[in-house]
């Protein structure tokens, strides 16, 4: 039981780091737009095919280095010449603009790459089990995602909280009219976090091709999981995003290790019930089968009690 | 040698037509008062000399015409603007908010943090804590001095003393002459006579979005007339 436990952790842990690597870079565009960006993970995917491409001609590495900033210089160009003239129009402009930019992206990828799976591979120098428990082999990629993941959070957060920089984009989100009264160019900090939170997004994709597979669906099937942690965590809400994201990851990871079947569980509640019963399809369902739900599950949950998200605090 | 010279200023909140053709000047050195009952249109003045409001007419500070400029190229030629909100970042240190007036890395122009935290004692000890804990002086004080950190050559004040007990007052009275010691330019916006008469050495007043007289503090004694129509409530 507890090498199941200690397993399911490390790859719930593995799932939550990957979504934060999302949901930090939505939070901050999102702070700072004030709109949501739903053509965020339109990002995460183009980070993959390009590190795809680019490991083909000179290696996994190099694909780890270029495809994130190409992604983020594409971000940067979006926001400059696409998002920063609809902003003018409303919010509503705005989120319709990331709508199509991420119909769009899905078409170009299907385009440029076909809408086959691609056969994108971690690096054969991972191919070692970091360690094995219990007979169960821990990948040493997994632990390489695990590893960036911190290391690139850590740099944000020191980059953020104790740098000038830092500081400079901290106060131009939540009063840009004084930050530019002071002489700094908040249209330009703007342009480089909508940059950086999708570069950010970009290396979430090459870390990640290799596991969840690269094909042109991925963005779609991340993207509204990114979106119902931004909302768990609290709109705007760093500290949030990382508490949810870790907290569906694990959850995810929790059901789909358990093979815990609804029968159990609601004999355990002191609940029994009738084989012939018209439900009982729904009965005999297992936890690995309702691993996709909860997600939904937790956010209708934490919406019914907290309707601001955890750390959310928003009045308006 | 004129700092800023603002002619025939106009500016609107979508249909109202709030500035009406604003003329004054502030001359090298000089402290000059704004004064004006509540809804005059001093706040716009400003607002619109930095860019946050937009302007029609003409603004020219050391000669150059700004009007069309954004706010943060206003601020890098030398405006510096304290707005009326006392809009310090209430999460970030007090050290960091200072932090936040500079335009470069450097503490190159002619004030330090160290300056600023031998001018005021209080915010020395509380250089770590957040801004927000600051009582509404210190908060007043913090967001003089951030603006100072970019050194401009000359600024804009809005309203300082309003609300603040009058030993608070005092010492803004004192800052204001610390930095016009030191060859910066203030325009000075204020509703109250109090400061305004004490330091200034030309003053304007406004009413219904121009200026309705021009003099010194000595000929605005007398001008008994003027006191009555434009600033007595
Ligand atoms: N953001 C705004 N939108 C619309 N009208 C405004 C706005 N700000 C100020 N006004 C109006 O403009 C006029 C001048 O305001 P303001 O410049 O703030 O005056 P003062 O600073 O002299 O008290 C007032 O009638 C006020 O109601
Ligand atoms: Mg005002």
């Amino acid at each position: 039981m507890s090498e199941v436990f200690i397993f399911a952790t490390l790859n719930g842990l593995v799932t939550g780091l990957l979504l934060f690597m999302l949901a930090s870079g939505l939070t901050l565009i999102f702070s700072m737009m004030g709109v949501l960006n739903f053509a965020h993970a339109s990002f995460y995917m183009l980070g993959a095919y390009f590190a795809y491409t680019i490991s083909g001609v000179i290696g996994f590495w190099g694909g780890l280095l270029f495809a994130p900033l190409i992604v983020g210089a594409i971000g940067a160009i979006v926001e400059r010449y696409g998002l920063r003239r609809v902003h003018a129009s409303g919010h509503v402009a705005e989120l319709v603009f990331t709508f199509g930019l991420a119909f769009l992206i899905e078409e170009l990828v299907q385009f440029f790459w076909g809408r086959d799976t691609k056969n994108y591979q971690s690096p054969e120098i991972f191919d070692f089990a970091l360690f094995s428990l219990f007979g169960q082999e821990f990948s040493a990629y997994r632990g390489f995602m695990i590893f960036i993941a911190i290391a690139i959070f850590a740099g944000l957060y020191v980059v953020l909280t104790r740098s000038r920089v830092g500081i400079i984009i901290q106060a131009a989100i939540s009063h840009p009219n004084t930050v530019a009264n002071l002489g700094h160019n908040v249209p330009f900090i703007f342009m480089c976090v909508f940059g950086t939170g999708t570069a950010l997004a970009g290396i979430a994709g090459v870390i990640a091709g290799p596991v969840l597979t690269t094909f042109p669906g991925m963005a779609t099937v991340l993207g509204s999981i990114v979106f119902i942690i931004v909302v768990i965590g609290g709109l705007g809400s760093l500290p949030g995003a990382l508490i949810a994201s870790l907290l569906v990851g694990l959850l995810q990871s929790y059901a789909i290790a358990s093979d815990v079947g609804m029968p159990e569980l609601l004999t355990l509640l002191g609940i029994s019930f009738d084989r012939n019963h018209p439900l009982n399809d729904l009965w005999t369902l297992n936890l690995p089968q309702i691993a996709p739900v909860l997600p939904y599950l937790l956010l209708v949950l934490v919406l019914i009690f907290k309707p601001t998200g955890l750390m959310g605090n928003r009045e308006e | 040698m004129t700092m800023l010279k603002v002619s025939n200023l106009h500016a609107f909140y979508d249909k109202s037509h709030i500035l009406q053709g604003v003329n004054f000047h502030v001359n090298a050195g000089e402290i000059v008062s704004l004064l004006g009952r509540n809804g005059v249109g001093r706040s716009t003045t400003v607002k619109t000399i930095m860019g946050e409001v937009e302007p029609k007419g003409s603004i020219e500070f050391k000669g150059e015409e700004i009007a069309g400029l954004k706010p943060f190229q206003i601020a890098h030629r030398g405006l510096g603007y304290v707005p009326e909100n006392r809009d310090i970042f209430p999460t970030l240190t007090v050290r960091q908010n200072l932090i936040l007036g500079l335009k470069g890395k450097e503490e190159n122009g002619r004030w330090t943090i160290d300056d600023m935290f031998s001018m005021f004692p209080n915010l020395a000890t509380r250089a770590d804590v957040p801004g927000g804990v600051l009582s509404g002086g210190e908060q007043q004080m913090l967001c003089m001095c951030r603006t100072l950190m970019g050194d401009p050559e000359l600024i804009m004040i809005d309203e300082p003393t309003e609300g603040l007990a009058p030993k608070v007052v005092e010492q803004i009275a004192v800052l204001l002459q610390e930095i016009a010691s030191r060859g910066v330019s203030i325009l000075l916006v204020e509703q109250k006579l109090s400061i305004a008469l004490k330091i200034s050495q030309r003053l304007y007043v406004m009413g219904h979005g121009k200026v309705v007289y021009e003099g010194t503090p000595s000929s605005l004694l007398e001008a008994h007339d003027v006191r009555a129509e434009w600033l007595e409530v």
